[in-house]
């Protein structure tokens, strides 16, 4: 064997090690990060903490799921009628084309300038405070380009047999659309729009000039109108991930650094649940459809 | 039942040739079923048409509005561009209409988001493309079980509570080391926006390299090369267009990321002190765009001198995204014309 055989053995032994250690070492590094989050967030939990007075998360909680989920009332239709104009009305050409460029600006665009826009429009515009609408719009702005994306590559990639085989027994096109393209392309749509969600979750910046960083609400009271129920969306409601930074920016409680850290656990366990639920969804629809 | 078939295609063909209007008025007296279809087929079509028009528009009205708030600087109180992108003193006025002139220099924000995303790109990039290579050519089996579910884990963990970590944890460690009052400094920063940039790099690598021949793979090892040498004189280099998107999206995010920097940054209003040695440089406090909007925001009456700058600021960003964004188109359609 001669010298450069040798050296690019070793070089390639050298290379794998290294590759190998870099792996493991971003494994450890999640297992140490998340433990970290976790031990540190329950560490001294108790039952206040989690409860809906005081200084507990729990009103946190309830309106971090409440605006992601008005932001998915607003967002997934409009996502997803975006997403079918893409893969089946659109036609190549300079519309489509400004279109894409739209959307690729919006994904792109950062989360502060998203919050920026809904603030000047509306919370300034229409003359009210921090409110609920306004954080769900801006979460909706930031994962519309997500959805509409999900949808037209999960809509393309619905194989063209199914689209033959439907207009060949008389189907029209809206029709094709509704009850045979949008059915198969349900576990991915399904699957982004929940990574979505996961996203809304963990949003702060474009939250805390819409949403603003308190809420005062009153869980005896379901009336939608007033301004102290839960389900008024006019309302200020500050969410786990704005909890965080503003327990950072402005704590003065003596344990707001252990409420950030349960804050900032449940928040994780919280995205987990949802990157594992969406799996288990994908997997799950997709086996009842192949039936 | 074949000929009503054949009704039904001669139909759909008259769709495109009539108009619709007698379209409907024939059918009207003819077949009720064939009018709903044939109205839900265009209601259908005009509302998701509607709502893709609804993305145009959005975006339009964003870029509108943050130009119509980001030129009030130059346009209003008057400063020039070049003060704005180049002057380091930033005191401006909070007074609505005041005929007092503060100063609006951004530059110290604009060379911290450049200098805190660069950095943690330089960290985040062999680590990514390390990765990516384990996950294709190394172990596919270990990278598929284990590190891509790790990766895809590390995309879920929120910004804030990277930036929580960061705070409680990296802050004081880099304090420590370096024996320093507090660690709150362009290293840390650039540390927390390396580990949430690391995993778009590393998923948009994985394809790039996914992506390269087989053909190139097995003609590179029939050759005699070794695994290594095959990796890096074909694979990186033909996925390199793939690879540098990759590059240029995670520098999209570093750039626009805004609160976990923050809590980490340290926020001061001074430029990173690279004169005093490299060390230095990386152990200063210093602010970014998002952080100063973020912080400052709340603070400022509409309208005036500090609230138009932070606009300005907002504008800037938006700006320098857009431009990334064609970057990336460059570098994509550059992959592309390679591929064939």
């Amino acid at each position: 064997m001669n010298k450069i055989h040798k050296r690019a053995k070793i070089a390639d032994k050298t290379a794998t090690i290294i590759l190998y250690i870099t792996a493991s070492f971003f494994i450890l590094l999640l297992v140490v990060l998340t433990g970290y989050i976790l031990f540190q967030g329950f560490r001294a939990v108790t039952p206040q903490l989690l409860g809906f007075s005081g200084d507990g998360i729990g009103i946190q909680l309830f309106n971090t799921i409440y605006l992601v989920l008005i932001s998915l009332i607003i967002s997934v239709p409009i996502g997803i009628c975006a997403g079918i104009y893409m893969a089946e009305y659109s036609r190549p050409g300079r519309i489509t084309n400004i279109l894409r460029s739209s959307i690729e600006t919006l994904s792109s665009l950062p989360s502060i300038v998203v919050g920026l826009f809904a603030f000047l429009i509306l919370v300034e515009a229409t003359h009210m405070q921090y409110n609920l609408l306004a954080g769900a719009g801006a979460v909706s702005i930031l994962s519309i380009p997500l959805i509409t994306r999900v949808t037209e590559d999960a809509i393309r990639g619905v194989p063209d047999s199914y689209r033959e085989g439907s207009y060949g027994i008389g189907a029209t096109k809206w029709q094709t659309i509704v009850k045979i393209l949008i059915p198969s392309a349900l576990p991915r749509i399904i699957t982004g729009i929940i990574l979505a969600a996961g996203r809304g979750f963990g949003e702060a910046a474009a939250l805390i000039y819409t949403s603003g960083m308190s809420s005062d609400i009153d869980f005896s009271n379901w009336n939608p109108a007033s301004i102290t129920s839960p389900l008024n969306i006019f309302r200020p409601c500050d969410t786990l991930a704005v909890h965080i930074w503003a327990l950072k920016a402005e704590g003065i409680a003596s344990n707001s650094q252990q409420i950030a850290d349960l804050s900032a656990a449940v928040l994780v366990i919280l995205v987990f649940l949802f990157n594992l639920g969406s799996r288990f969804l994908g997997r799950f629809i997709t086996k009842k459809n192949s039936i | 039942m074949k000929s009503t078939l054949f009704k039904k295609i001669k139909d759909n063909e008259m769709f495109k040739r009539i108009k619709i209007s007698s379209l409907l008025k024939k059918i009207k007296n003819g077949s009720p079923k064939l009018l709903k279809k044939t109205k839900n087929e265009y209601l259908g079509r005009s509302v998701v048409t509607v709502f893709g028009f609804f993305i145009i528009i959005l975006t339009l009205l964003i870029t509108g509005f943050l130009i119509y708030k980001g030129i009030g600087t130059f346009v209003v109180q008057k400063h020039s561009i070049f003060e704005f992108l180049f002057s380091n003193k930033f005191a401006p006025q909070d007074i609505v209409g005041s005929t007092q002139k503060g100063q609006v220099g951004a530059a110290v924000f604009i060379a911290g988001s450049i200098i805190i995303s660069l950095f943690a790109l330089l960290i985040a990039t062999p680590f990514a493309i390390a990765a990516a290579i384990f996950i294709n050519e190394i172990s596919p089996r270990l990278g598929k079980r284990f590190l891509q579910p790790a990766i895809e884990i590390f995309v879920g963990i929120p910004s804030v509570v990277y930036g929580w970590i960061g705070l409680s944890i990296l802050v004081p460690f880099i304090a420590n080391i370096f024996k320093l009052p507090y660690g709150f400094n362009v290293l840390s920063g650039a540390i927390v926006l390396s580990l949430m940039i690391f995993p778009t790099i590393t998923s948009i690598s994985v394809d790039a390299i996914r992506n390269v021949p087989i053909e190139y793979k097995e003609a590179s090892y029939s050759l005699g090369s070794t695994r290594w040498q095959m990796i890096r004189r074909i694979q990186i280099r033909s996925a390199l267009p793939g690879i540098l998107t990759g590059v240029v999206l995670g520098l999209t995010r570093a750039f626009g990321e805004a609160l976990a920097v923050a809590m980490v940054i340290g926020r001061r209003e001074q430029f990173p002190k690279f004169n005093n040695g490299f060390l230095d440089g990386l152990l200063s406090a210093t602010s970014t765009l998002t952080s100063k909007i973020a912080s400052d925001m709340g603070n400022t009456v509409t309208g005036s001198e500090w609230n138009n700058a932070l606009w300005s600021m907002a504008l800037l960003l938006f700006i320098i995204s857009f431009l990334f964004i064609i970057l990336i188109r460059f570098l994509s359609r550059k992959g592309s014309r390679q591929k064939v």
